[in-house]
C-alpha cells in the first residue's frame, strides 16, 4: 500500500487480495506493508481491519508490523473488546401473522388506554364540581388567553376565505338558474352548520391540540409530571383539566366568531361579483339560518373543543421520554384529533338527518 | 421489625414488565442518616429511587415506611405519606411555566392553610437555604443547570419532608457546586434531621455523605454489598472494592 490514504483520496480496489483469501487454499500469509504511505486517516485503519477480519475468518496469519504504529495501535483498541454477539438486532421482517396479532395487541391496549385517560377525566371532573381538584383558577384564564384570543387571527383570516369560496363554489351552479341571490343561503347554511365549527376545530387542532401535546409531553420529559405526581397533585386535575375546560369554553365562541366572518366573506363576493346589494344579502341569511343550525354549529364547536384537548392532552400525557417520542406525540395528537373531529362530525351529520334538526 | 428503621426493603424485585432489573434487595434505612444507591451507569439505581418514592409498583417484595408497607396501605393515607417525602430529580423537574418562588409555593398552597403572605415568607427562605435569594421571580429557563438543581431541592424541601430523596445531585454539575451540593445535603441531615436517600456514582460524593450503602450490580442483577462506604472498601468483593476505587482493586481509592 503506498501514496496518500485520506477521506477525499481515491481508494484502489482490494479484489485481486480478496479473490486470493477466497481461492481454495487460502495463502499462507498476508504481509501488510506500507512503505510507500504518506498520510492516513481512518479510512486506512478501516480498509486494514477488513483485510485482518477476512483473514481471521479463513485463518490466515497477518503480519501488519511494518504499518506505521499509530495504524496498529488503533487497529488493537478496536479489537481489544471482542464483538458482543449476542446483543446484535434480529433483523427481518416478522412473519405476518406475528405483526398482525402485536398489531391487535398494540391497537387494543391503545383504546384501553383511550377509555383509561376519559375515565381519569371524568373522575377529575367530578372532583372539580365537588370543590375538591387541585385546579388553579390561573391557569384555566391563562389557557383561555392563549386559545381563544390568541387564535382571532388565523380563525378570522381561515374563515373569511372559506366564505368566500363558498359563496363561488354557489355562484358557479346557482347563476345557472339567475337565482344568485341564494349564494346567500347557500354560505350561511354551510357555514352555521358545517364549516364554522370544523374550519376552527381543524385550525385549533393544528394551534392548540399540537402544543397542548408538546407542553405535556416536554413535561413529562423534564421529569415536570413525576414531580407533580411526587407532591399528590394529580397531573390530570392539575394540567389536564384547565385545558380541557379552556377550550369547550372558547369553542363555541370562536365558532360564533368564524361564523360570522365567513358570512362577511360571502357577503363581499356576492355584493362586489354578482352584483347583490349588502342589505338584501343580509336579509336573505338572516331568513336562512335557523336558530336550530345555528346552535348545532355552537355545540359541535364545544365537542370539537373538548376532543382536540383531549386527543392533545392523553398524547402529552401518554409521551415517551426522549425528545423523539416528543414529536410523535404532537404528530398523532394532532392526526387523531382531526380524525376525531371528522369522524363525529360525520356521527352528527347522521343524527340530525334522523332528528330532522 | 427494628423501631429504628425509617425504609425498609424487604426482598425486592423490580422489573419491566417480564425483564427484571434487580432482584432479592434487602436494606434498611435508619432515621437521620444519608443511605447511598450506588453502582454503575444502568443498574437499577434511578428504578430503584422510583420505587421508593411510590412511582412504580414493585413486581415482588415490600416497601416499608416505618413498619408500613407501603402498598398495602389505602389511598388516602398513600397520599399522606407522599407528602412526608422530598425528591429531586436529575435535572430539577422544575415546573417550567412557573417561577421559582411559585414552584416552592404550589405545594405549600396546595397542602397548608398558610396565607398567600405567609407562603410567599416560607417559600422566600427555602430559595435563601439554598442560596437564591434574589432569584425569585426567575422562570428555571433564565437560570444555569446548577440553579435548577439547588431550586429543585428547594422545592424537595418545602414541606418539610421527613425523607428526602436524591436523584444523581452532581450529575452535570463542576466539582465545587457538586462539592457544596453534598455539604449542603450533609447541613440537612444535621439541621432538619431528615433522613436521605441519594443515587448517585460520584464517588467523591460517596465518600463524602453516605453513612451507609447499597451496591446495586448490573451484571448480577442484585445487590452486592451492604454498608458504610469506607468499610467497603476493604470488601471481601472485589467487584465492590473495584467500583470504589475507581477500577483499582488493590482497594486503594485514587484520592482520599
Amino acid at each position: 500500500m503506498s501514496g496518500s490514504w485520506n477521506a477525499s483520496a481515491r481508494f484502489p480496489e482490494f479484489h485481486p487480495l480478496t479473490e486470493a483469501l477466497a481461492s481454495e487454499p487460502p495463502p499462507p500469509g498476508v504481509l501488510l506493508e506500507a512503505s510507500g504511505l504518506s498520510r492516513w486517516d481512518s479510512r486506512f485503519v478501516a480498509a486494514v481491519a477488513r483485510i485482518q477480519d477476512l483473514c481471521r475468518r479463513r485463518r490466515v496469519p497477518v503480519d501488519d508490523s511494518a504499518l506505521p504504529e499509530g495504524v496498529r495501535r488503533l487497529l488493537r483498541l478496536a479489537t481489544a473488546v471482542p464483538e458482543a454477539s449476542d446483543v446484535r438486532r434480529v433483523g427481518g421482517a416478522k412473519p405476518f401473522l406475528a405483526r398482525l396479532g402485536a398489531g391487535t395487541v398494540r391497537a387494543w391496549e391503545e383504546s384501553l388506554n383511550l377509555f383509561t385517560f376519559l375515565g381519569e377525566v371524568l373522575i377529575a371532573l367530578g372532583r372539580l364540581f365537588q370543590g375538591k381538584a387541585q385546579f388553579r383558577l390561573p391557569d384555566l384564564l391563562l389557557v383561555i388567553q392563549q386559545t381563544g384570543p390568541g387564535a382571532l387571527g388565523i380563525v378570522a383570516l381561515i374563515n373569511f376565505l372559506v366564505g368566500l369560496i363558498l359563496a363561488f363554489v354557489g355562484a358557479t351552479t346557482l347563476s345557472q338558474f339567475g337565482a344568485t341571490i341564494f349564494v346567500a343561503d347557500t354560505v350561511a347554511i354551510g357555514t352555521v352548520r358545517e364549516m364554522g365549527a370544523i374550519m376552527t376545530a381543524v385550525i385549533l387542532c393544528g394551534r392548540t391540540g399540537a402544543a397542548f401535546a408538546a407542553q405535556l409531553g416536554t413535561m413529562k420529559v423534564n421529569e415536570e409530571i413525576a414531580a407533580l405526581r411526587t407532591f399528590g397533585i394529580s397531573p390530570v386535575e392539575f394540567l389536564v383539566l384547565p385545558r380541557i375546560i379552556a377550550l369547550v369554553l372558547t369553542m363555541p365562541l370562536l365558532v360564533v366568531f368564524a361564523d360570522l366572518i365567513s358570512i362577511l366573506g360571502g357577503l363581499l363576493v356576492s355584493s362586489s361579483v354578482m352584483d347583490v346589494s349588502p342589505t338584501v344579502y343580509i336579509d336573505r341569511t338572516i331568513q336562512a339560518i335557523r336558530l336550530k343550525s345555528f346552535l348545532l354549529g355552537v355545540f359541535k364547536g364545544g365537542i370539537f373543543g373538548f376532543l382536540v384537548a383531549y386527543t392533545g392532552c392523553l398524547r402529552g400525557i401518554q409521551c415517551g421520554s426522549n425528545a423523539a417520542a416528543v414529536g410523535e406525540a404532537t404528530t398523532r395528537a394532532v392526526v387523531a384529533g382531526i380524525t376525531s373531529i371528522i369522524v363525529f362530525d360525520g356521527v352528527f351529520a347522521v343524527l340530525c338527518n334522523a332528528l330532522k334538526i | 421489625m427494628n423501631p429504628d428503621t425509617q425504609i425498609e426493603i424487604r426482598n425486592l424485585t423490580m422489573a419491566y414488565g417480564d425483564y427484571v432489573v434487580m432482584r432479592d434487595i434487602q436494606a434498611e434505612v435508619k432515621p437521620h442518616s444519608v443511605f447511598v444507591i450506588m453502582g454503575g451507569s444502568g443498574c437499577g439505581k434511578s428504578t430503584l429511587l422510583r420505587h421508593l418514592i411510590g412511582m412504580i409498583r414493585p413486581a415482588k417484595g415490600e416497601i416499608l415506611y416505618e413498619g408500613q408497607s407501603f402498598w398495602s396501605m389505602d389511598d388516602d393515607r398513600r397520599q399522606q405519606r407522599l407528602r412526608r417525602f422530598g425528591v429531586l430529580f436529575q435535572g430539577g423537574a422544575l415546573w417550567s411555566s412557573m417561577t421559582l418562588l411559585e414552584n416552592v409555593s404550589l405545594p405549600l398552597g396546595e397542602y397548608t392553610d398558610l396565607s398567600a403572605a405567609d407562603i410567599r415568607e416560607v417559600a422566600r427562605l427555602k430559595l435563601a437555604l439554598v442560596g437564591l435569594k434574589g432569584f425569585e421571580d426567575f422562570y428555571p429557563s433564565e437560570i444555569s443547570g446548577g440553579m435548577c438543581k439547588r431550586a429543585g431541592l428547594a422545592r424537595a424541601m418545602a414541606l418539610d419532608p421527613e425523607i428526602l430523596f436524591f436523584d444523581e445531585p452532581s450529575a452535570g454539575l463542576d466539582p465545587i457546586s457538586s462539592r457544596n451540593l453534598d455539604d449542603l445535603i450533609l447541613e440537612l441531615r444535621d439541621s432538619l434531621g431528615a433522613t436521605i436517600v441519594v443515587v448517585t456514582h460520584e464517588l467523591a460524593s460517596i465518600f463524602a455523605i453516605a453513612d451507609d450503602s447499597i451496591f446495586l450490580d448490573p451484571e448480577t442483577r442484585t445487590m452486592q454489598a451492604r454498608g458504610n462506604p469506607r468499610e467497603l472498601l476493604h470488601s471481601d468483593n472485589p467487584k465492590v472494592r473495584t467500583f470504589l476505587s475507581r477500577g483499582n482493586p488493590s482497594g486503594i481509592p485514587a484520592s482520599h
